[in-house]
């Protein structure tokens, strides 16, 4: 599909370096799917949905520093909603989640407990002011904090929260890799789910640059079954835009 | 049925991976030998390693696909261990090579070790490269000449329909030695986003590929087979098996599957056994409607 035109209609400032662009359209998602952003005549970028006409965003480059310089109004394309989202199960859940990969588990907390399913959420970030959708979360369930510095919660990472994983139905994460590579190395893989972060280039499965070895992320995934990613690329390389290998 | 030796390398089935599809990584291209082809091509690789364009670089568009990828690579340096692991696969793997001379090309071709190679003498949106190259037929016969003086396996050059006469490129490549051209790269194309006026593609225009390109693909594969020695290998919009036996008829001794593998990664499988049906329906062979077109 060609992109859409894409309105904002409101931007809600989450943290300093965060913020939601919500549009007059809605993409109609499965929690844990995502939009192709292109922020026109800078770059295209891969973003997961937060709401179902909003995407939650992380100050990090170009792409990202150009769309926090527009507002209500402004338009932008899209893309989407694209991949594969979360694979919702019933019973309790526990979902894992570090700084902004709070984003696409926060309609999931939604959708799962208006559903009667028991939700648990471990939620971390660097500070307190850095914690993203604590109150979504915390209307959902139960919520357990942890901050690098300490500032609420636990002083540590969001991985140390980690205990009595067998009373939890399912387990889904997202966060930043090393984080998620924690968690993976922490909890059974057959009942666990994880949203991958990968340069995405085409966004159809064609190209295969975000493959984690033969893996599509913007297509199989971005979210993948623990046991698929077992012995994979997953945690030790990802690719980056020439598609050397580096560390992650 | 479907097995058959192209430019001497044994295949069990003619339908090949095309370049620039999940061809990156050496799990991508595992994965594409696991799901049926016959050998693969992979991603062109370069002297350095290069970012390619800005976003967006490919988008779907009425009839197919419109891309500008910009030759993103590891470089050659870092592409071994991606070949290795490829053929793993247990197909031939084929490495897909872009240069800006024909020294670039030779350096190239002479450090990596492959089952064959494709010059890319024909991306029709990365400057200094592929297409501006593949028009010129003295360059053509210069960059295959200097290839096969430092490999010793085949050596496949890929043809950019954009020229006023596709025979006379194939011709330049067979005099400097090419054991096959392959044809068609994409065809030169844009489109403009009307909600504000922005060309779509990161780099303005680029390439088509997908069913749109399909009745051009076959019009170079006839020509390119009347007026050359050496084989052709066909690609360009092969959606189903239906398109790989058109092909096939219209003279490609080999045909090369991409853009389809978004919508159905098991195409291999899909046309193989589409294709075996048809040889027993019909009672025909693959070696009988090689070139079937040019002899009814």
């Amino acid at each position: 599909m060609k992109p859409v035109n894409a309105v904002i209609t409101e931007v809600v400032e989450e943290t300093p370096t965060i913020r939601t662009f919500f549009f007059e359209t809605s993409f109609d998602p499965e929690p844990g799917q995502f939009v192709m952003a292109w922020i026109r005549g800078i770059d295209e970028i891969p973003m997961a949905l937060s709401y179902d006409n909003a995407i939650t965003v992380q100050k990090v480059g170009s792409a990202t520093s150009a769309l926090f310089e527009l507002g209500n109004g402004d338009s932008i394309g899209i893309r989407g909603p694209q991949g594969k989202g979360f694979d919702r199960k019933s019973g309790h859940i526990l979902l894992i989640a570090g700084g902004v990969g709070a984003a696409p588990l926060a309609p999931l907390a939604e959708k799962s407990s208006s559903e009667g399913i028991q939700v648990t959420t471990l939620l971390g970030a660097k500070t307190k002011e850095e914690l993203v959708f604590r109150k979504r979360f915390e209307k959902a369930g139960d919520v357990l904090i942890a901050t690098d510095d300490g500032s609420d919660g636990k002083q540590g990472y969001v991985t140390q929260l980690i205990e009595n994983n067998e009373i939890y139905s399912q387990i889904y994460c997202c966060g930043p890799e090393i984080m998620m590579k924690k968690v993976f190395d922490k909890v059974p893989l057959s009942k666990a789910q994880f949203s991958l972060h990968r340069y995405i280039k085409c966004g159809v499965g064609i190209c295969g640059a975000c493959c984690v070895d033969g893996l599509r992320v913007c297509l199989d995934g971005p979210v993948f079954p623990g046991d698929v990613l077992k012995n994979t690329e997953f945690g030790f390389y990802k690719r980056n835009e020439c598609g050397e290998r580096v560390k992650v | 049925m479907l097995s058959l030796k192209l430019t001497g390398i044994p295949l069990k089935n003619p339908l090949m991976l095309a370049a620039g599809i999940m061809g990156t990584t050496g799990g991508s291209l595992k994965r594409i030998a696991h799901a049926g082809a016959g050998a693969l091509v992979t991603k062109s690789i370069g002297l350095e390693p290069k970012s390619g364009h800005s976003n967006p670089s490919m988008v779907e568009v009425d009839c197919g696909y419109l891309n500008a990828m910009g030759l993103p690579n590891p470089s050659y340096k870092n592409f071994q261990h991606e070949i290795d692991t490829a053929k793993e696969g247990g197909v031939p793997v084929i490495a897909s090579i872009f240069g800006g001379c024909a020294f670039d090309f030779s350096q190239i071709s002479g450090a990596l070790h492959a089952d064959a190679f494709e010059l890319n003498v024909s991306c029709p949106h990365a400057h200094g490269y592929g297409a501006e190259i593949g028009t010129d037929p003295a360059l053509v016969e210069d960059i295959t000449c200097a290839v096969k003086n430092v490999v010793d396996v085949p050596v496949w050059v890929k043809l950019t329909p954009n020229v006023t006469n596709i025979k006379s490129i194939g011709l330049a490549a067979q005099r400097g030695g090419a054991d096959a051209v392959v044809a068609i790269n994409t065809v030169r194309a844009m489109a403009i986003d009307i909600e504000s006026g922005y060309p779509i593609l990161g780099n303005k225009f680029g390439g088509l590929s997908g069913r749109a390109i399909k009745p051009i693909a076959v019009k170079c594969i006839y020509d390119l087979y009347e007026a050359l020695d050496i084989p052709v290998i066909g690609v360009g919009g092969i959606s189903d098996w239906k398109d790989a036996i058109e092909f096939i008829m219209a003279g490609a001794q080999a045909i090369e599957i991409g853009s389809a593998i978004g919508n159905n990664i098991n195409i291999f499988k899909d046309i193989s056994s589409g294709m075996e049906a048809f040889f027993s329906e019909k009672e025909w062979t693959l070696e009988e409607i090689y070139g079937m077109a040019h002899k009814v």
